[in-house]
């Protein structure tokens, strides 16, 4: 699987995403410059963590707008499968690749702590090594976190089977509305969500369990 | 040629910030505040001459970046 991850100024996850893709897949991701017109072709576009442009005026905002996002909704409209975990899951909000938006978390303080998630949607290309309403462990490091959508936007997505992981057992850790802690677009190639399964693939980090996210992608392409 | 641009939160989006303000004010003694609802306020100077050209190119910069309109308002002033 080829894959590549997109990197902005600010941008300070991108290294553990390289370091996870290249130990689940055996390749190399490349490595995609913000200022950059075109992405190269690849199975899976990555928008990683981290506080591109400083998070001004809005979280993602700045970086949604920079000329390599132009090709990455071409891309995305055109299938190529994208994941954007933590700032990437803002951004593709800003870009308006995924409905909604991420505000700053109900409780005002930065979390950064491991939550549980629960897979409510294991049908798709994100979560089939998942089982249907399994809890995992995630670790999640945000402000910005507090998803939220317009009532007919949430509607829409409960009802596609949109929403892929929720917080469990109350470790909603930002206010969340409906507990949402990932979701993907309408045709359900891009996938953006607030926990960070790239920090949780190795035994060396305490546990394995976001292995299966990748792995679901490796076993699709 | 001057705009001022002021974004708001929609009604019914809840803004934990406005809450915490709310709060600190109550706290100051200040005990007549029914609510507050956080914004930001944008000054622009701007190179136009025709007031309506200006107010709809600001409309464009505010629906392509300066607000986020699936959570926020946005008010134009042109003086």
């Amino acid at each position: 699987m080829k894959t590549a991850i997109i990197v902005f100024p600010g941008s300070n996850r991108d290294r553990d995403m390289f370091h996870a893709l290249e130990l689940i897949t055996g390749t190399r991701p490349q490595g995609v410059w913000h200022t950059e017109a075109s992405l190269p072709d690849v199975d899976l576009v990555i928008v990683p963590g981290g506080f591109s442009y400083g998070d001004y005026l809005r979280s993602g905002a700045i970086a949604a707008r920079s000329p390599i996002v132009k090709d990455l909704i071409r891309k995305a409209d055109a299938g190529v499968n994208v994941l954007g975990v933590c700032n990437g899951f803002q951004i593709l909000t800003e870009a308006g690749l995924l409905p909604g938006a991420l505000m700053r978390n109900a409780g005002l303080k930065f979390v950064c702590k491991e939550v549980k998630l629960q897979t409510v949607n294991s049908a798709t290309r994100f979560s089939s090594r998942f089982v249907k309403d399994q809890v995992w462990r995630c670790p999640v490091a945000h402000h910005d976190g507090n998803y939220f959508a317009q009532a007919d936007d949430l509607k829409a997505i409960e009802d596609n089977g949109q929403v892929i992981f929720r917080y469990a057992e109350g470790t909603n850790p930002n206010g969340s509305i409906n507990d949402i802690a990932g979701i993907t677009n309408k045709a359900g190639n891009v996938l953006g969500m607030m926990p960070h399964p790239e920090n949780l693939i190795e035994d060396l980090n305490g546990g394995t369990d976001g292995r299966l996210l990748f792995e679901s992608l490796l076993n699709a392409a | 040629m001057k705009a001022r641009v002021i974004v708001t939160l929609k009604n019914g989006v809840l803004d934990p910030q406005g809450k915490a303000i709310e709060g600190a004010l109550g706290g100051l003694g200040f005990d007549g505040i029914g609510a507050v609802r956080q914004g930001k306020v944008f000054d622009l100077v701007l190179s136009a001459t025709d007031k309506a050209a200006a107010e709809a190119e600001v409309a464009q910069m505010c629906e392509k970046l300066l607000a986020n309109t699936v959570i926020e308002n946005y008010a134009i002033e042109i003086e």
